[in-house]
């Protein structure tokens, strides 16, 4: 159970609410036990509805709305190109095919290990440094700016290799 | 001159809580507890003319204003959701500056008797909110927040809340509600959120940029504020340039400065020395404009810009050349809008989707009279229909692109990235 795991960490959560709108604290709770696994497993949603008293299906939706949010397992990582109009004047198209190519996948589709999952997304604020993507794992969220192909097949290697020493 | 809001671009350090303090940091929050009432306050920030800095460019005094008197608690709400194309000058306040960020939500906390605050952030700024809770934690520590501040009986503790990933949450009544834990849809308005803002009570919702501005006009005063840029739009204004501009980047300049100025001075011209085509001045939600001599010496403040058939709206200025083709441009806003709709009301989730089947079409080889005009009528046809600005925003670029460069739209051309 949420509470029981995670005591601290949901008390806080819920401690920037007023105690009556405990609902606020759904996207929070989310992301919390979106780190487990790297996505939110039905078992997570429903703790999570009995503990802010809301219904199951408000908490699905919710999962459903945001994309920063993922109901099923993909690679162990998500590399998340902006191709939005500024990124795509400075090369992020042909960065993106390019990338896909070197890794043998296509858009949104993992790599044969499992380890990356290469997506084509939505504007990341960050227009004046393209190429860019932003890395979500599950322990991180980083942002990597003025990138070529090359720069990134090394982060993938770096990425490959402590995925192993980690075994 | 120094920068004002960028400040971390001569004071690097600034980010930490003691060098923010030595440069003056909370003496105008101090100043504003210890010696003002919340009326003179707002007065203050009325008389100094600021204008709301996320687009819409309201005067920040005035939205004060409509919270009613006696109705208890308040709420000031940052909108931190940056997330337009084009837009990437909140990011740099919060990672560059974040104490002075924090220190304009805390006076606007205060001018409305807000006893707490929250600072909404996309998602995607999931190490920024960590970085502000951090600020928020060592604030605490220092006084500058907690119960009874500087010895009054004010109170106020300020927190983040992270999105994650919905454009729509920029908007302000969908912001609320994602606050709220729902789906970030847009609410009817009225009532506006300054009577019915979130959990139902009255709310401020302002943008980054705006709010970090307050620490210096409670600091320095009204009159200092009209100094910078123009009587309409006094104060300076952080200039996200994007594109095929040799050095694109954030740029801090009074308002009133020439579209020349920014793209040839500051962003070093066009890659290759190319002519610049069109402009966005607003991002992906931008009008096109035609980049003639007149646009390019008209100043970016909010009525000149208007005169162009555009807005000013973020600043976040695209710079498109003449190697791309408009309909290749508004592709790509399409699409993006197509994303982002939140599927509440069906002029916009049916109309981006409409919009985005014909500019497809139209790339895929089908540049007719026919489908252009369709497209142009889908457009057209979404306008002052839809819930929220978005819908609106999704018809600027197909609109204006169609009407002011006609030649990109013949059956003669091919379509595609470069025509």
């Amino acid at each position: 159970m949420l509470a029981e795991k995670y005591p601290e960490e949901v008390k806080k959560i819920l401690a920037k609410y007023p105690p009556e709108q405990k609902r606020s604290a759904v996207m929070p709770l989310l992301y919390l036990v979106q780190r487990d696994a790297g996505y939110i497993t039905k078992q997570a949603m429903e703790d999570i509805a009995r503990l802010l008293e809301i219904t199951t299906t408000d908490v699905v939706s919710v999962v459903g709305f945001y994309t920063l949010f993922h109901d099923r397992e993909a690679g162990k990582y998500r590399m998340q190109v902006c191709t939005d109009l500024p990124c795509a004047m400075r090369g992020a198209d042909q960065f993106l095919e390019q990338l896909c190519g070197n890794l043998g996948v296509k858009v949104g589709e993992p790599t044969s290990d499992g380890l990356i999952t290469v997506e084509a997304v939505t504007c990341l604020a960050a227009c004046d440094k393209a190429p860019m993507f932003q890395l979500q794992g599950r322990d991180r969220l980083e942002y990597h700016e003025n990138m070529t192909v090359d720069r990134t097949m090394e982060l993938i290697a770096a990425l490959k290799k402590s995925g192993k020493e980690a075994k | 001159m120094d920068h004002l809001l960028l400040r971390h671009r001569e004071i690097p350090e600034i980010k930490q809580l003691d060098v923010y303090r030595k440069n003056g940091g909370f003496e105008a929050f101090q100043k504003a507890v210890t010696g003002m009432q919340p009326g003179a306050l707002i007065d203050l920030v009325k008389a100094s003319g600021l204008r709301g800095r996320g687009g819409a460019g309201f005067p920040t005094g005035v939205k004060w204003s409509f919270i009613p008197k006696g109705v208890f608690p308040t709420y000031v709400v940052a909108n931190a959701d940056e997330s337009e194309p084009g837009t990437f000058k909140d990011r740099e306040i919060m990672e560059g500056n974040p104490y002075q960020f924090l220190e304009g939500v805390a006076i606007a906390c205060y001018a409305v008797q807000a006893n707490a605050g929250y600072v909404y952030l996309r998602g995607e700024f999931w190490n920024i909110a960590h970085d502000l809770d951090r600020c928020l934690a060592e604030m605490e520590q220092a006084g500058l927040l907690g119960e009874k501040l500087f010895g009054t009986g004010y109170s106020l503790h300020i927190h983040t809340h992270l999105g994650a990933g919905a454009y729509i949450c920029g908007e302000e009544s969908a912001l609320l509600e994602s606050l709220e834990g729902k789906l970030g849809q847009p609410r009817l308005r009225p009532p506006f959120p300054a009577t019915y803002g979130l959990f139902g009570k009255p709310t401020v919702v302002n943008n980054v940029e705006t709010l970090t501005n307050l620490p210096l006009i409670v600091a320095k005063g009204a009159e200092w504020h009209k100094s910078l840029g123009t009587a309409d739009s006094p104060g300076v204004k952080i200039f996200s340039l994007s594109g095929r501009v040799k050095k694109p980047g954030n740029y801090e300049l009074p308002l009133g400065t020439t579209f020349r100025k920014l793209i040839y001075e500051y962003g070093g011209g066009i890659i290759d020395d190319r002519p610049v085509k069109a402009i966005m001045a607003a991002g992906a939600s931008s009008s096109l404009i035609v980049a003639d001599d007149k646009a390019l010496d008209t100043p970016m403040d909010y009525a000149s810009v208007r005169t162009l058939g555009a807005d000013l709206g973020s600043a976040s200025v695209i710079v498109i050349d003449d190697t791309l083709s408009i309909g290749w441009v508004i592709g790509k806003t399409i699409h993006f809008f197509k994303h982002e709709s939140c599927g509440k009301c069906t002029p916009c989730r049916e109309g981006t989707y409409w919009m985005m089947q014909l500019i497809d079409r139209i790339q895929d080889g089908g540049m007719t009279r026919e489908n252009v005009d369709l497209l142009h009528n889908v457009a057209r046809e979404m306008q002052n229909k839809c819930l929220c600005a978005l819908g609106e925003f999704a018809t600027m670029a197909p609109v204006t692109g169609i009407e002011r460069f006609p030649a990109d739209f013949q059956p003669s051309v091919a379509g595609g990235k470069h025509g």
